[in-house]
């Protein structure tokens, strides 16, 4: 009896080894079932989201080089004023496309806009509704913070056996790792606006939509922005990890530099998204500043 | 509609918290705001409310912090629900109204101005102040040209394409003031308006609403916490205390009978001889001994303070005051001894 109660306090208490093998064959043989039953169902359902991919990324590789840089600078300037970053821009960009990156990062760059576009189609919708409505709230911040939680690895898995490998999946598992913050700094951006300005909105017989789109979404744009910009760091950290399922670009070569050990060639690649990574924050962060510009006391 | 008010409002309770209902009656025999909070975990925010504003008339509401003066304002346009009580518009029960018949109702005959301005800061002067037409789909060029007149009537032309927060806080509620007046509403809610402003541009501000009062001749209900700007604006004054109407009345009335002792603290400060018109305090002719009545020379203009003819009484000493009107005639009299009581009381 005592050696027992010592054997369950010291020994984890687990079900029989066949029986954890049973319940994760079936519960796997069910998803296959699955799978193989609405799988090209699905994937005809995302075809047009493939092709929309397929449009930006041959966009952006038949696309001269230099008129891409140009394109590239006319938005950094705009957004900064600054002669400073335009200038990092070109040295940088000219550097990864002297070492023969070029290629690769275009196919990034498209793919991470799509996957950006589509966070912002999705996610500010869900962030409108979530500001709406405590129950959604409640029903979706739970699956935010598992969403973000869970590692990324891990959420390739069903993707993939659903979808098989290709820029379908992949695109699939960067949106859903890079909304959350879409969605959360939406619902919060409009949460948080002036109870006192709402009110003077009610008081001169606003309609919901009119709150919405003169007060709400104007006034949260800001915290909006930083949606964005969150959203597309998150994308780019993604777009190395969903190499693994056939996603091209610049983390393609990094996996490869892995799995060969070229130690050069990942370094070369991985300062090649660190460049992508810094010119997209600064563009987007400055477009956040500028839309906030009223708030400060300085003539516009 | 001689006789009839343009707002009524007939026994109305509002009661804070998830079950006021029930409470009502409670209330009604007798709880105070201290127990219903106590026991029964809600807060009584008005309680037993009866009010009539004359069309064209400016009524002040005041009270402490926490008395109700926000909530009974809100009340008029209904962006607090009561618990029980009618709110009569022009005859018409706003609280009875359909969503959109409130919206109707509150882009066509109410605007409020706010203690914090509440601008849209994201939005120019002149898209502030249009806000109201906007909201009314009133065609942008003629919206322009009504919120322009507006701009130009408060003195901030020249402002039109600022944002809010390049402007001083005075200047801000001009903005307030010019988007409520732009919407022209019949109703004219304000609450604390100026309480956040210092000293010499409230004058100014308070000096720009009556200006622009004896002309449109709005229904005006203005919140305040503030006795001598009550008195400086208001035909009528409410007192409010923890939800309760303690007295309501003209200022003579709240000045020299104050019904309880928190109306009295309320005005034990005031320098009535600076805040009393000679209208405000005269007597009928037969109030006053006929030999008195002959010979008196002394006169006054009806408009007049106290204080501004005070001295002039104390080296004349005469009896009896003739206070006159606009056209020199006699509207009515004041004796010393009448004059002497309101002084020192
Ligand atoms: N939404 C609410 N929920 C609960 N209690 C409320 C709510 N709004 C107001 N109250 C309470 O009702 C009472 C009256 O509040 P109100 O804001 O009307 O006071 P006020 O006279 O305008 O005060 P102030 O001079 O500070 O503006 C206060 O006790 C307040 O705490
Ligand atoms: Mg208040």
């Amino acid at each position: 009896m005592a050696d027992k109660s010592t054997n369950f306090f010291m020994d984890f208490p687990t079900l029989p080894k066949e029986l954890i093998r049973a319940f994760k064959k079936s519960t796997d043989a069910a998803y296959k079932a699955f799978s193989r039953e609405y799988g090209d169902y699905i994937e005809s359902f995302f075809n047009p989201l493939l092709k929309f991919l397929v449009f930006w990324e041959k966009l952006l590789v038949a696309t001269p080089w230099s008129v891409i840089i140009g394109v590239v600078c006319i938005f950094a300037f705009y957004g900064t004023r600054s002669y400073k970053i335009v200038i990092g821009i070109i040295v940088s960009f000219f550097f990864v496309g002297y070492m023969g990156m070029w290629e690769d990062m275009m196919e990034s760059m498209g793919f991470i806009i799509v996957a950006t576009i589509m966070s912002i189609a999705i996610g500010i919708p869900m962030g409108i509704w979530m500001s709406k409505s405590n129950r959604a709230q409640a029903v979706i911040t739970p699956i935010l913070d598992f969403m973000q939680t869970l590692p990324p690895f891990v959420y390739l898995i069903p993707v993939v056996m659903l979808l098989g490998i290709g820029k379908i999946p992949g695109l699939i598992s960067v949106i859903v790792y890079a909304i959350p913050p879409m969605i959360r700094l939406t619902n919060l951006g409009i949460r948080e606006v002036d109870r006192e300005i709402l009110e003077a909105a009610d008081s001169f017989g606003a309609t919901p939509r009119q709150k919405l789109t003169q007060v709400q979404f104007p006034l949260a744009l800001p915290t909006i922005f930083a949606g964005v910009n969150q959203t597309i760091m998150m994308a780019l950290a993604m777009v190395i990890i969903a190499s693994m399922i056939g996603v091209k670009g610049l983390g393609q070569e990094v996996l490869r530099a892995i799995t060969n050990q070229y130690f050069t060639l990942g370094m070369l690649n991985g300062l090649a998204i660190v460049i992508l990574a810094i010119v997209f924050d600064r563009i987007s962060q400055a477009y956040g500043k500028r839309i906030q510009k009223h708030r400060s006391g300085d003539a516009i | 509609m001689p006789g009839s008010n343009k707002i009524e409002i007939k026994k109305l309770y509002k009661i804070f918290g998830p079950k006021p209902l029930p409470l009502v009656e409670k209330v009604n025999n007798g709880i105070g705001k201290d127990e219903l909070l106590e026991k029964h975990k809600h807060v009584l925010g008005l309680n037993n409310i009866n009010l009539g504003i004359p069309e064209q008339s400016l009524q002040v509401i005041m009270g402490l912090s926490g008395s109700g003066k926000s909530t009974l304002i809100r009340h008029i346009n209904r962006l607090i629900e009561p618990t029980a009580g009618e709110m009569i518009v022009d005859g018409q029960d706003v609280l009875t109204l359909s969503q959109n018949d409130l919206l109707e109702f509150r882009k066509n005959k109410t605007a409020m101005v706010f203690q914090k301005f509440a601008l849209l800061p994201h939005k120019t002067v002149l898209q502030n102040v249009s806000f109201g037409l906007y909201i009314k789909r009133v065609e942008p060029a003629e919206a322009e040209k009504k919120a322009m007149h507006w701009i130009e009537r408060v003195g901030l032309l020249g402002f039109e394409h600022r944002y809010p927060q390049q402007l001083s806080g005075g200047m801000q509620q001009r903005v307030g003031l010019a988007r409520a007046l732009a919407n022209d509403p019949d109703i004219l809610l304000m609450d604390e308006a100026f309480s956040a402003l210092d000293p010499l541009i409230r004058k100014d501000m308070q000096d720009i609403l009556l200006e622009i009062q004896s002309e449109l001749k709005k229904t005006v209900v203005f919140i305040t916490h503030d006795l001598d700007e009550a008195l400086k604006l208001g035909d009528s004054i409410a007192i409010l205390k923890d939800g309760s109407m303690d007295q309501e009345g003209n200022a003579v009335d709240i000045l020299l009978s104050p019904k309880t002792e928190y109306v009295r603290k309320f005005v034990e400060d005031v320098n009535r001889s600076r805040v009393l018109k000679a209208k405000n305090i005269m007597q009928n002719a037969s109030d006053i001994a006929k030999d008195l009545l002959n010979g008196q020379t002394f006169k006054v203009k009806a408009d007049d303070v106290i204080e501004k003819f005070i001295d002039r009484v104390v080296v004349d000493k005469p009896n009896v005051i003739e206070v006159m009107g606009e056209n020199g005639s006699a509207l009515g009299y004041l004796s010393s001894e009448r004059l002497s009581e309101i002084l020192r009381k």
